[in-house]
């Protein structure tokens, strides 16, 4: 596996079709091409439906499935009851059963409602009895519109600790299409981390039909070689943002996937520039940034220039009030001194 | 999702089924399996009492009726999830004795290869999705297997199985609120085996499980659960409802967990007369005589049944002990798949699945049309 240069430079253009083909692009929001992928792959094979609260008539809490019961039938867009387990151990069966379910939580943070279902039955299933449970549980999640303490968690490590899920967590509009895509057609369950500050405010060209991105591919957000930061979902944007403020020659890595990890990736931009931030929303402690840190220091200690440093939320959970909420996440200022402090070093 | 036409077909195929006795075979069968699920558990106990089996040692003494009375009802393209009582559910599909109890060893032929322990398994390839230790956790994906026949206008059934000890865990009631909600064709059967390890049915519950039934919108059935027959005909007339659109069934069947929760269990919280009495309602004791007495067989039959199978299973356990331990580099493979496998068909001994019909298993009735 191996990061993919985009296209277009840094920012947030998109890289067009991987395998080179001219496509057809059109712009739209993160939010307008998760439902765009899950439209062309509803059109695409009939045995993918939708499962979740609220996702028929009125079309999803944040209205990814608008429109979805008109096109497809409320059978194939199906309102479940409020019951996360129900939700999940209904798309294990109905996955084995040959059908492809997106269920879609309505905040990341009721996953935790479905984990039993998540983590013992789908995770498992293959490894003990050779069943594939093909299902897409997409996770809305992510804080900075005081949601308080459950409605903006990023609880992507409770999976990777799991052996048997895929993880995945787009930061462009052409990613979460396009992983979305591999995310469906994968014969595994994958948790699909969509940021919710992301929905309406990030917006670039997504290519029109098929589009598809590998699970496990990294793909390099700006090129730089006097450090790295290694990031996803909505820190790759607020790197994006200090790099091209501080105007130094930053290189930032969007890791896309957090398992399958792209381990190569990361080592090669890291023995290039000698020096990695690694930047989540996430909280700290045993995160995706200590993995990765790790993974740098077992693989690549003879390239570092200096210490590998996280910017991550503090260890406590995710505060309501917008002072306090802001003390806990990383914010554009924490990032440019993160990366001053690092390429000073 | 019901269309009238399938409706219509499958009232026709109710009546069908109302009208098809038990054959004299189909009862022979019935008492094979129950014998073959309590010799092949009776040899486990063995085998771990030699040390041969790591962990503990779980069996289904005494609930032989239920999971063989109601699995016979199935067609192939039917689909269950199995519990750790339920041994004859396994056999009828058509799991081997030697598997399972190359599976409780741990051994390379044991039907998960070493992965998993005991009862903790389910041949994908006969249409099993087998259990977790989380409970009732596989009721739910049962109901999902019943989403898909429904959504995609099939005439098949799920069937589960759970304890009494589950229906005091939350995802019992989303399992049964989703299936009540959205009428699908699936068979909950309930064992209520008087105790939850050692927790008994006052501490379990106010009200009993079946009573609740009805306020999900379905209808709860209570029967002997010692009874052979009397499980496959509460069995046969839910899977027939569910057939016909008429949503999910609970069946409670009334019986009593003979054996500790594992063999490491002495029991001590059991009273004495209590087993006792349950000891003299052994179910295949009283289908044995009922053999005798109301279908005609002779006691040398049943009895050339008994050592048929005694035979069978011992060669089953030479084949099993004679597996190898897996592969230790076995551990690391199979965490994520590589492509996508659907279920295999399971065996379907009930007569009524190999007369009469046109093509193999439920066909043409539970596909859609193309």
């Amino acid at each position: 596996m191996s990061a993919t240069e985009a296209r277009g430079g840094a920012g947030l253009a998109a890289a067009p079709a991987g395998d080179g083909r001219s496509a057809t692009v059109r712009e739209m929001t993160y939010l307008e091409a998760i439902s765009d992928a899950l439209r062309t792959e509803m059109r695409r094979d009939e045995a993918v439906f939708c499962l979740g609260e609220d996702i028929g008539a009125f079309g999803g809490a944040f209205k990814v499935t608008d429109g979805f019961v008109e096109e497809f039938g409320a059978d194939r867009c199906l309102d479940a009851p409020l019951a996360e387990n129900a939700i999940i151990g209904a798309a294990v069966g109905a996955a084995v059963e040959g059908l492809r379910p997106v269920c879609e939580m309505q905040f990341a943070d009721f996953i935790s409602c479905g984990f039993d279902q998540l983590v013992n039955v789908a995770a498992k299933l293959h490894y003990r009895q050779g069943i594939a449970v093909p299902i897409v549980v997409r996770l809305p999640s992510g804080g900075g519109f005081s949601g308080g303490p459950f409605h903006s968690q990023n609880p992507e490590a409770w999976f990777l600790q799991t052996p048997g899920l895929k993880v995945v967590a787009p930061a462009t509009a052409a990613d979460a299409k396009g992983l979305l895509v591999s995310a469906i057609r994968d014969p595994n369950p994958v948790c699909y981390l969509e940021h919710k500050a992301l929905y309406r405010h990030v917006r670039d060209e997504v290519p029109e039909g098929e589009h598809a991105i590998p699970l496990g591919e990294a793909r390099i957000a700006r090129s730089g070689d006097e450090m790295t930061v290694i990031a996803y979902g909505s820190s790759v944007h607020l790197a994006l943002q200090a790099a091209n403020e501080l105007d130094e020659d930053i290189e930032i890595l969007d890791l896309r996937t957090l398992c399958p990890l792209d381990r190569d990736a990361i080592l090669a931009s890291v023995r290039k520039t000698g020096k990695a931030l690694v930047a989540h929303e996430a909280t700290r402690s045993c995160g995706v940034g200590a993995e990765v840190a790790a993974l740098i220091t077992e693989e690549a200690f003879e390239d570092l220039d200096a210490p590998v440093r996280r910017l991550t939320a503090a260890d406590v959970p995710i505060p309501f009030s917008p002072p306090l909420e802001q003390a806990v996440l990383p914010q554009l200022d924490d990032m440019k001194e993160a990366c001053r402090e690092l390429l000073a070093y | 999702m019901e269309t009238t036409d399938a409706s219509v077909v499958a009232r026709e195929r109710v009546r069908e089924v109302a009208e098809q006795p038990l054959t004299r075979e189909d009862r022979a069968n019935l008492f094979r399996y129950m014998v073959m699920m309590r010799a092949s558990e009776e040899r486990a106990l063995t085998l771990y009492k030699q040390g041969k089996v790591p962990g503990s040692f779980y069996d289904g003494c005494g609930q032989e009726a239920i999971s063989v009375g109601a699995a016979f009802v199935l067609g192939p393209m039917d689909r269950m999830c199995i519990l750790h009582r339920d041994l004859g559910a396994h056999l009828i599909r058509g799991v081997t004795p030697d598997r399972y109890l190359a599976n409780f060893m741990g051994r390379a032929d044991g039907v998960t290869g070493g992965k998993e322990g005991n009862m903790h398994f389910g041949d994908r390839k006969l249409g099993c999705v087998g259990m977790v230790s989380m409970l009732p956790d596989m009721a739910l994906v049962a109901m999902g297997m019943a989403l898909a026949f429904k959504t995609r206008r099939e005439r098949r059934v799920a069937m589960t199985f759970f304890g009494e000890g589950s229906t005091a865990n939350g995802q019992w009631h989303e399992a049964m609120n989703f299936a009540g909600i959205h009428r699908l064709p699936i068979v909950f059967v309930l064992e209520n085996n008087r105790f939850a390890y050692s927790t008994p049915n006052e501490l379990e519950f106010a009200v009993d499980p079946v009573e609740r039934a009805h306020t999900y919108g379905f209808a709860g059935v209570n029967v002997d659960g010692n009874d052979v027959e009397a499980v496959f005909e509460a069995a046969r007339a839910a899977a027939d409802l569910a057939r016909a659109g008429g949503g999910p069934t609970l069946i409670e069947c009334q019986t009593m967990r003979m054996h500790g929760h594992g063999a490491h269990d002495d029991m001590r919280y059991v009273p004495t007369e209590m087993h006792a009495e349950w000891a003299r309602r052994d179910p295949i004791e009283r289908y044995a005589e009922r053999l005798v007495a109301d279908h005609g067989f002779a006691p040398d039959e049943v009895e050339g049944i008994r050592s048929e199978v005694r035979s069978y299973v011992e060669d089953c356990a030479g084949k099993a002990v004679a597996s190898p331990m897996p592969d230790p580099e076995a551990a690391a493979t199979g965490v994520f798949a590589d492509a996508f496998e659907p279920l295999g068909d399971g065996h379907a001994p009930w007569s009524l699945w190999s007369q009469g019909q046109s093509g193999n298993g439920n066909a043409p009735m539970e596909r859609r049309p193309a």
